[in-house]
């Protein structure tokens, strides 16, 4: 049932990604991205992290994506143009990013040392309390950073995206 | 009850990695080009709870924790300057927003 579950959603995930690189229209790409997302929240709580399975479709499939969806909407962005390529991407860009990827999955395969396998329910660590037990003792000082670097986000996106006033 | 190499995990976060790299890469739509970085940032996020789950420790979900929260962040101030190119050239192709090409 485990490895099922896995394998679905890897496919999911992989063929929404793909989708995304290949769809011409932004709206699409969005919805694929979307997809990756659900599937990574699955794959979250198949290695026992729920609290961040939950942030993954609060943050990310609700915040962030109905951010996109509506900037799409606001600027009415239709399909790209296709513009010429060089020829180096067009015939080397494939090969490489494939040999990369080979590459990485050598190593993974080969340099790291023996990897428990996952079994569901096995370890359940990442649970709310225990994350925020961590994030207010040792991370505190981090913590606190982020809320900094989230309020001048705000403050850059508001100067960014206002109307100049004369 | 199966179980799963943790090394599959590991692997799907590369080629979810490589997948972002190619959007990234190849779109000329700066929307597009913007949601392979979350692609990537995603990825990443993957490799970091697996990590976790192999070392027992749960480290790892707060430095994931952390990559969401910079990744929204991100995402509200290049969202507001793209709606700035957008508003000052009146274009998405990142070609086409060449002025400081020699």
């Amino acid at each position: 049932m485990d490895t099922f579950l896995f394998i679905v959603c890897a496919i999911v995930s992989v063929g929404c990604a793909v989708n995304l690189v290949l769809q011409k229209h932004p709206i699409s790409s969005a919805l694929s991205l979307i997809g990756v997302m659900g599937s990574l929240a699955v794959l979250y709580l198949l290695l026992g992290a729920e609290f961040i399975a939950m942030a993954q479709m609060i943050v990310y499939g609700g915040a962030v994506m109905v951010l996109f969806i509506f900037v799409i909407m606001l600027l009415n962005a239709g399909t790209e143009k296709t513009s010429a390529k060089s020829w180096f991407a067009q015939i080397a860009g494939f090969p490489l990013l494939s040999a990369f990827v080979a590459l990485l999955a050598f190593l993974i395969k080969v340099v790291l040392p023996p990897l428990h396998p996952v079994e569901f329910g096995s370890w359940v660590g990442g649970t709310a309390e225990a994350i925020g037990m961590l994030l207010f003792t040792k991370y505190l000082l981090p913590f606190e950073v982020t809320s900094v670097l989230i309020l001048i986000a705000i403050i850059g996106a508001v100067v960014l995206a206002r109307k100049e006033i004369d | 009850m199966g179980h799963i190499p943790l090394s599959w995990y590991l692997i799907l976060s590369a080629i979810l990695f490589g997948t972002g790299i190619a959007g990234f890469v190849y779109r000329k739509s700066v929307i597009t080009v913007f949601m392979s970085i979350e692609l990537m940032l995603n990825a990443v996020n993957l490799s970091f709870v697996a990590f976790s789950y192999q070392l027992q420790r749960i480290d790892g979900h707060i430095y994931s924790f952390f990559v969401m929260v910079v990744a929204a962040a991100e995402a509200a101030v290049g969202l507001a300057i793209i709606l700035t190119i957008f508003k000052n050239r009146g274009t998405l192709q990142i070609d086409e927003v060449d002025s400081m090409k020699l």
